[in-house]
């Protein structure tokens, strides 16, 4: 992508930096359990921004006082999909608010190939754009 | 090598009594001398471990390598002589030093860690696993958790994944197996690959008389209750008889005729109605209120279940 120049995908909270180290993960999943939000891990091998929906790796992870277990848990999602996207979610369940307080990617796939613009010509000489990921073009599970 | 030395000298004293303030390790230590009667080798244990870690931590300042020791724990004794009171302390106590972040205890039976299908004891350990992160992981009675007798028991499954992860994360959690000392031993010895991943093999004694009194003593203020002094006599006899009553549990038994004791004050004084109670009265559990015990009505019938 032109406004991308890495082709890197840039979805949730510090997409534009590089990757973040175990030790920073651990640091931002602490932030996350002092604020009693509930971590959780999904993964998907869609990068279509608008993909909101990631599958869920494991259930959410509840009453946990340490980041070290989710940091083991995201090893174990890297090991079963080390060419996935993988984030870490953390859901502020306070009543009133209700929706994801954290997301960033943990894991990106080695090539990120990015995203054509396809045009579609409409009625009359009306042009309607979209984004279309390379990667797609292969089926699940295959892509990357 | 004279630059060296040179860097050296000018950090080679660490303020040992600087870093022993500062944990607070002394305030633990003192509870727990306090609050536990008796339990020497636990207590040297516990000291020993104390020192072993503080140590370590000056070394780190003096660039000294300290590898971080195995803290994984063993507690075999019989029952009632304070394993989880002390398992809970250690968490505390290592928490202070610095060996787990979190330093909360989460204590487990068999139950919580295997399934009951295939497939369902891996994650149910996991998902243990995961919360006792940075602190302890107390696992009573530990030998449920392997069933020789059936082949096909999940247990084996669970205990797997234990000793892989007191392995690789020992930064991680601290792991402490509790039971009867004839029991774990020859879990043990079935499982030689959890024996050796454990540095610690704390052995429990049990309580004798005095120190049983002294418990019974120290219940009692902390429900804001006391003997008076006959009745202190006539409990001393009570615990000696007790003793050699089976189904004796230690500190837990001494409980149970506590609670019984303070049912009879009750009653006691639920019948002498018609005069004004004290303070003293309600907090006062008087000689009578032991002498009524089955264990002093003659012979002692063996039957009781648990000492009336």
């Amino acid at each position: 992508m032109i406004t991308n120049p890495t082709g890197r995908i840039t979805q949730g909270q510090f997409s534009f930096l590089p990757d973040l180290t175990d030790e920073q993960i651990s640091a931002q999943i602490k932030w996350a359990l002092a604020h009693d939000w509930a971590v959780s891990i999904e993964y998907t091998d869609d990068p279509h921004p608008r993909n909101t929906y990631w599958e869920m790796f494991g259930l959410p992870m509840f009453d946990l006082k340490d980041p070290a277990a989710i940091l083991m848990e995201i090893n174990e999602a890297r090991k079963t999909f080390p060419n996935h996207y993988i984030r870490v979610m953390a859901f502020n369940s306070t009543r009133g608010v209700e929706s994801p307080a954290m997301s960033f990617i943990v894991n990106r796939p080695p090539n990120e190939p990015g995203f054509g613009l396809v045009r579609e010509e409409g009625q009359g000489r009306e042009i309607r754009y979209s984004f279309h990921s390379y990667a797609t073009d292969k089926p699940e599970g295959e892509r990357y | 090598m004279s630059e060296t030395e040179n860097n050296s000298s000018e950090v080679n004293e660490v303020d040992i009594d600087a870093i022993y303030r500062e944990s607070e390790i002394q305030d633990v230590l003192d509870r727990l001398d306090a609050e536990l009667v008796g339990l020497v080798p636990v207590k040297t244990r516990i000291r020993e471990i104390a020192a072993l870690l503080l140590v370590d931590k000056l070394r780190r300042q003096l660039d000294l390598t300290a590898g971080n020791p195995s803290m994984h724990m063993s507690f075999t004794g019989n029952p009632g002589t304070g394993k989880t009171t002390v398992a809970m302390r250690m968490a505390d106590i290592l928490h202070r030093l610095g060996y787990v972040r979190q330093g909360h205890l989460v204590a487990v039976t068999r139950d919580d860690l295997v399934g009951q299908y295939i497939g369902h004891t891996a994650p149910k350990t996991r998902e243990v696993l995961k919360k006792a992160m940075g602190g302890v992981l107390f696992i009573d009675e530990a030998y449920y958790l392997y069933k020789p007798e059936n082949e096909r028991d999940y247990g084996a499954e669970s205990i797997e994944i234990l000793l892989q992860v007191m392995e690789n994360q020992r930064d991680d959690l601290v792991v402490i197996l509790a039971g009867y000392k004839d029991r774990m031993d020859k879990f043990f010895e079935s499982n030689p690959g959890m024996s050796s991943r454990i540095a610690h093999h704390i052995d429990f004694p049990n309580y004798n008389p005095a120190e049983l009194v002294q418990i019974a003593k120290l219940m009692l203020a902390e429900s804001n209750y006391r003997m008076s002094a006959e009745a202190e006599e006539v409990f001393a006899q009570y615990v000696v008889k007790r003793m050699e009553m089976p189904n004796f549990a230690n500190a837990r038994s001494i409980r149970n005729a506590l609670d019984r004791a303070r049912l009879r004050q009750a009653n006691r004084l639920f019948n002498s109605r018609g005069r004004m109670l004290t303070r003293v009265d309600l907090m006062t559990i008087e000689a009578e209120d032991f002498l009524k015990s089955r264990i002093f009505a003659e012979g002692a019938e063996d039957n009781s279940q648990d000492g009336e």
